[in-house]
């Protein structure tokens, strides 16, 4: 009878985490950021049917970058606790926070006590009534959840990305200077992004009961232009 | 509350009502046979289709047997976007099948990421009330008006139903409920191809009007209150409510002609 090799656990999750950081590399990159009418969700995605960025909720929004089939069975989830959730109680007791963490406990779960890491990477966002109050929760593969008022990027080349945002982003900004940066540094210097390279959606203010809304077609040239 | 992860096999889709199943929450639970005078009862809706989609209305008087239980209920509400529901039977049974068919349609949406048809949301309420059945025959009857915008003709369209669920399309207009009979005499003899929007407003107002004057379940308009009825368009911009203050101008002009003629 041959003996099993020996892992030691250090080595098992490290090779866990290179592997799902591997797999989420190789994705475009997509960028959560609040601006003054709320927050916008903006991701690189040459795909018209197939939607990185979706609605959850009234007023959450939803990004996912790394494998379309895991972190879109989440997104779906997400939609179904959302709704049985405002469905049981009132539609103002569903929140991102509780969201997110439901999140983190599905991937942390998976992470440890799966074979194969799910290779993904989140962004749960909830626009406020009030100026100011929006939260955007960035999700690891492994379970980790940070929370932020600014902006997330998640995805490929995150680090430079991020970098680019940095000088850009103002929460002051209204929708086109806000879109442009976004924009700018998913692009980086040497690349121009499109309308038809985008999928671009906002959680506004002035929207309504369902804040979400996406910016297709003639409004996203224009805005782009 | 966990996250409703399911296996392929198992898994509802964009079904929220089958969601509630698995999450352990009957939608309709069947009841002991009721005394109809002790329930809440919803009165008087209609639908009328105009050149730029259509108009639903309804009064806002509750009743159980002889006595009002209501003054100011709501029984015509949005679907979605393009859509409307307008409601005549047992007021609570009626107001859930709403809850639960606007959550329907919102849920399909988001887990598909596209609407559903007018088809398929009318088709929907049918599944829905062919569900309630058994509670309908023990006195729980539920009797909706569907209508929307079909962004695919390019014109209104509604839909009358019965408590078996069954769906009868109508060409031009609806009028449920116990003035309904009244109230759909009004609109018949004003109604005609092409109707613009301030006409229809007023048609629908009137008809309203009349089924109060006719039949004591139906609520008329409410000057000490400022109780006035719903009525709401929905066009290609979507579903719309008109303000009370306009109902209430109308209902005014109204009421001057019709005190003038007598």
């Amino acid at each position: 009878m041959s003996m099993p090799m020996y892992v030691s656990p250090e080595q098992m999750m490290k090779d866990k985490a290179d592997y799902a950081r591997k797999g989420i590399a190789r994705g475009r990159a997509a960028i959560g950021c609040t601006y003054v009418d709320g927050v916008l969700l903006c991701a690189e995605n040459p795909s018209n049917t197939l939607r990185k960025v979706s609605e959850i909720y009234d007023r959450i929004g939803f990004v996912g970058v790394g494998r379309y089939n895991e972190f879109d069975q989440l997104r779906i989830a997400g939609v179904r606790h959302a709704d049985f959730k405002g469905y049981s109680f009132s539609r103002d007791d569903v929140n991102a926070r509780s969201l997110a963490n439901q999140y983190a406990q599905a991937l942390g779960h998976n992470f440890t006590h799966e074979m194969k890491p799910l290779e993904i990477e989140m962004l749960v966002a909830e626009m406020s009534e009030e100026d100011g109050g929006d939260q955007l929760f960035h999700l690891l593969y492994d379970g980790t959840v940070m929370d932020t008022t600014s902006f997330v990027v998640i995805g490929g080349e995150a680090d430079a990305i991020r970098e680019r945002m940095e000088g850009t982003w103002s929460r002051e900004a209204g929708l086109g200077p806000a879109l442009g940066s976004a924009v700018d540094a998913l692009a980086g210097p040497d690349r121009r992004l499109v309308g038809d390279d985008l999928e671009v959606a906002v959680l506004a203010r002035q929207n309504g009961r369902r804040a979400f809304r996406r910016i297709e077609g003639d409004d996203l040239d224009g805005l782009l232009a | 509350m966990t996250l409703p992860i399911f296996i392929p096999g198992d898994d509802p889709g964009p079904d929220f009502v089958g969601l509630l199943g698995r999450m352990g929450v009957g939608a309709f639970d069947s009841t002991l046979a009721v005394d109809a005078a002790q329930i809440t009862h919803g009165t008087t809706v209609l639908a009328i289709r105009y050149s730029d989609g259509v108009l639903m209305a309804g009064d806002r008087r509750a009743t159980s047997g002889h006595l009002i239980s209501h003054r100011s209920i709501q029984k015509v509400f949005p679907a979605d976007r393009h859509s409307g529901v307008a409601i005549a039977g047992a007021a609570g049974p009626a107001m859930e099948m709403v809850r639960l068919f606007q959550l329907q349609l919102e849920h399909y949406e988001k887990v598909e990421g596209s609407a559903l048809t007018l088809d398929g949301k009318a088709n929907q309420l049918s599944q829905m009330l062919r569900t309630h059945l058994p509670a309908a025959m023990q006195g729980l009857g539920v009797v909706p008006l569907f209508a929307g915008y079909d962004p695919r003709q390019e014109e209104g369209r509604l839909f009358q139903f019965d408590i078996t669920g069954g769906r009868y399309e109508e060409r031009d207009f609806a009028a449920i409920g116990s003035g309904g009979l009244h109230a759909s005499t009004v609109v018949k003899l004003r109604h005609h191809d092409g109707m613009g929007s301030d006409e229809v407003i007023d048609v629908a107002i009137e008809a309203l009007f009349q089924a109060a004057d006719e039949d004591i379940a139906t609520g008329g308009p409410d000057m000490v209150r400022g109780i006035y009825p719903v009525v709401a368009q929905i066009t290609a911009d979507g579903f719309e409510r008109l303000g009370d203050d306009e109902v209430a101008a109308r209902t005014g002009t109204l009421l001057a002609r019709l005190g003038s003629a007598s």
